[in-house]
């Protein structure tokens, strides 16, 4: 069954606001039906629906298309390499059924278990929970956050400060205003080219005055190969923890799923700097597959914790390792 | 690690040398070779297919067959073959006769569309051209804010309607705008879109019908990876699109994307962005890519790396050093610690071409340790030691190897390794190419920094 976001979110001592039931099983699978379909606008076919012809025979040939497809969702050439090897093992040996659906089904399995790799929640248990946005230009950031500040203000009643600690980018501050608006969140932002580290700083002491449940605080995209903006994330969070020592509580960064084996340099690289919580995989409704996210969990023991589906508030879900195996393999 | 293909191609046809000939099993494991770096450098799955095949051919050919240094050779037709796949004769960009000219950017979310639409403009005006944008991306929130100020500091004029109207309304009055004031050029920004979003596709071929643009780039993000294709087909056929704008360059993608594009659509790379300053933009080279997708390491950029780090005196006095063969012990200290402040060593070494058929051929993984190893061999000799490693004999070695926790067979290594870096040094300052032989004497040591004054 799908991860939920009960599960996806770790709230701590704080309750759900009463009245909201927890996902009943019927809502989470019309949820993934939906899923299915902004995953594939304009396509017709399912996602849980692996291609038959590929499992039909196993020869060489099998495998070779094994390989390609996993290549094609941008796994790369090392997890792909490692992940056939380890189900050619299993099946010359006996440990998997020499037949189409059951090397389907463990395929599915080892991947899922491979992207499970530091499976956890987002700690909101902070009071305030603090959660940083961090990653490369262009990597839906901002929207992001507009869609975790509905998400849980619809799902479990929280408020949500957001701040707009993207001082450099034309327009960032207009944009993440929007988002709070449509999203029901307050903002707390200063002048273009302020210093980030303040409106961090200034978002977390409002959002404790006001008794606010969630700061999100956005950052500027920064490519990986930047030192000095590197530094200057680095110098954030440590100024966000001047303000509160255990804070920020979370950090999430944003991977595009159309991004190609870059995404596990960029993954380590901002890990250095901010050490990364987990990974929100973006763009999932294009045709992409973000393939990457295996690398990255597996090398850097980084989860995906939340998937982007679109352009609009609700397209968020939480991560689901299983629903991704099979998404990876589907056409 | 920047896996160094001409290293990889040199160990795995290194025992051609000794046979002389190369058969179709040599070619066929330097394809796999290849094949294996396309695919890390992210070039689609079925362009390397199709690459491969027609490099294999060539490679069969007898120009490598009767070559004397069948790795060397076969990369340079690699190198070859990439450059001309990405370059050829490409177009530029097309003006009008009379009126403005009139370019469409398109492209998916977050690929760097109206940062580019900026950076042209300024571009453009350059050559003194009064060129001016229009913002059609009424959907994204403060969209047509981000434009306009980006616009401003370009020094353009930008055409706006606000969100609440048809973009391809706004494209059709900004153009009629563009007319009246007499504008040489106008650049559309446009809202990101899936290439599979049919409403937003058919939007896009409604604004290019509308306004018939003399030119519609799309701007391709230079991490993305397999999907590249996909999303190039699809605006191939919706936008028809002239070129591409490749942006983030300044990192460290390998860009594969570049190629899976160009060979898939024919259609050329025209412009390059390489930073978020509107001046980080230029025509674009397929030299230079073909070798960045190749691994084939960035030398300027290391050098540009070091130049910041060390400073200019610091580096005259290094070169005379090596020179004069008075580099000691102490400086090579230095220079390891420097160039451990860069940035992780891996990646560094992996910048350098050569470097990495050190790793290869001892099978020694450079790491670390190893230097964290070295480092307190050195800081347990005495300053004379330091000066002068001759004189470190018997009774030095047992008390260095103490002082430092290691093996006198440790402090054996390092003096003796040190030497021949000396001599190599000395070699590669003076202007000749270090042989890979005597770099793979050396492998299993500690790596050599290497910064080269232009």
């Amino acid at each position: 069954m799908s991860t939920s976001w009960q599960e996806i979110f770790d709230l701590g001592a704080r309750r759900a606001e009463a009245g909201r039931e927890p996902e009943s099983e019927e809502r989470r699978r019309g949820v993934f039906r939906r899923l299915r379909e902004s995953l594939s606008k304009s396509r017709q076919a399912l996602v849980e629906e692996v291609s038959a012809s590929l499992f039909d025979r196993l020869d060489e040939e099998t495998w070779e298309r094994l390989e390609e497809a996993l290549i094609l969702a941008d796994a790369g050439a090392p997890t792909t390499a490692e992940v056939v090897e380890r189900l050619e093992r299993e099946v010359e040996g006996g440990a998997v059924s020499a037949d189409g659906e059951a090397v389907r089904d463990r395929l599915i399995e080892i991947l899922a278990d491979v992207a499970s790799t530091g499976r956890g929640p987002i700690d909101l248990s902070g009071e305030p929970a603090v959660l940083l946005m961090v990653g490369v230009n262009g990597t839906g950031k901002t929207t992001t956050i507009g869609k975790i500040a509905w998400h849980l203000s619809r799902e479990f009643g929280l408020s949500v400060v957001m701040a707009a600690a993207d001082t450099y980018r034309a327009a960032a501050a207009e944009q993440l205003a929007e988002w709070a608006e449509r999203a029901g969140a307050d903002l707390v932002r200063s002048a273009p080219g302020g210093d980030p580290g303040a409106v961090a700083f200034d978002a977390v002491a409002a959002a404790r005055a006001r008794g606010a449940d969630v700061v999100i605080v956005d950052t500027a995209g920064r490519l990986h190969t930047q030192g000095d903006l590197m530094d200057e994330l680095a110098k954030v969070r440590r100024v966000i923890a001047k303000q509160m020592p255990e804070a920020p509580h979370e950090t999430l960064i944003s991977i595009d799923a159309t991004t190609g084996q870059n995404g596990l340099r960029q993954a380590k690289v901002f890990a250095e700097a901010v050490e990364v919580d987990g990974v929100v995989l973006t763009k999932l409704d294009g045709t992409a597959k973000g393939g990457i996210v295996l690398a990255i969990a597996a090398e850097l023991g980084i989860p995906v914790k939340l998937i982007g589906t679109g352009e609009a508030l609700e397209d968020l879900r939480p991560f689901d390792p299983d629903d991704f195996a099979r998404a990876l393999l589907a056409e | 690690m920047f896996d160094q293909l001409s290293d990889r191609l040199q160990a795995t046809l290194s025992e051609v040398r000794s046979r002389g000939k190369l058969n179709e099993g040599d070619v066929d494991a330097a394809m796999r070779e290849i094949r294996l770096a396309l695919l890390e450098a992210d070039v689609n799955f079925k362009v390397v297919k199709g690459f491969t095949k027609t490099l294999k051919e060539r490679c069969l050919g007898s120009e490598v067959l009767e070559s004397l240094d069948p790795g060397q050779q076969v990369v340079k037709i690699v190198d070859e073959e990439l450059t001309a796949l990405m370059g050829g004769a490409g177009r530029d960009l097309a003006f009008a006769s009379s009126g403005p000219t009139v370019i469409l950017m398109a492209g998916l979310q977050g690929s760097g569309k109206t940062t580019a639409c900026a950076k042209l403009a300024r571009h453009l005006g350059e050559s003194g051209k009064d060129v001016a944008l229009a913002a059609c991306d009424v959907y994204r929130p403060a969209a047509v804010d981000q434009l306009v100020t980006v616009g401003e500091r370009a020094g353009s004029h930008v055409y706006e309607q606000g969100t609440d109207r048809d973009p391809v309304e706004i494209a059709a009055w900004a153009l009629d705008q563009a007319r009246a004031d007499e504008r040489d050029v106008l650049i559309v920004d446009t809202a990101g879109r899936l290439h599979i979003d049919a409403e937003l596709m058919e939007e896009l071929a409604r604004i290019r019908k509308r306004i018939r643009p003399h030119d519609v780039l799309l701007v391709v993000d230079a991490m993305t990876g397999q999907d590249a294709v996909g999303v190039a087909e699809s605006f191939a056929e919706t936008a028809e699109f002239d070129g591409v704008v490749m942006s983030k360059l300044d990192g460290d993608a390998r860009g594969g994307a570049a190629l899976s594009v160009k060979a898939v659509t024919g259609k050329p790379i025209l412009f390059a962005s390489t930073g978020e300053k509107l001046d980080a933009f230029e025509r674009f080279h397929p030299d230079r890519m073909a070798s960045r997708i190749l691994g084939m390491g960035d030398v300027l950029s290391l050098i540009e790396k070091a130049e910041k780090e060390v400073d200019e005196d610091q580096a005259a006095d290094l070169q005379r050093k090596l020179e004069s063969d008075r580099f000691t012990l102490e400086d090579f200290l230095q220079q390891m610690r420097q160039v451990r402040k860069m940035g992780p060593l891996s990646g560094l070494i992996g910048m350098l071409p050569g470097m990495g058929a050190m790793k290869q051929l001892k099978g020694a993984d450079v790491d670390e340790g190893e230097l964290d190893r070295v480092e307190a061999i050195i800081l347990s000799m005495t300053p004379l030691e330091r000066a002068n490693p001759a004189i470190i004999k018997g009774s030095r070695r047992k008390r260095i190897a103490a002082g430092s926790g290691t093996k006198v067979q440790h402090v054996n290594q390092l003096v003796k390794q040190f030497d021949q870096m000396r001599k190599l040094m000395r070699q590669m300052v003076s202007g000749k190419a270090p042989d890979p032989q005597q770099l793979a004497q050396m492998a299993g040591g500690a790596p050599r920094p290497k910064y080269r004054r232009r």
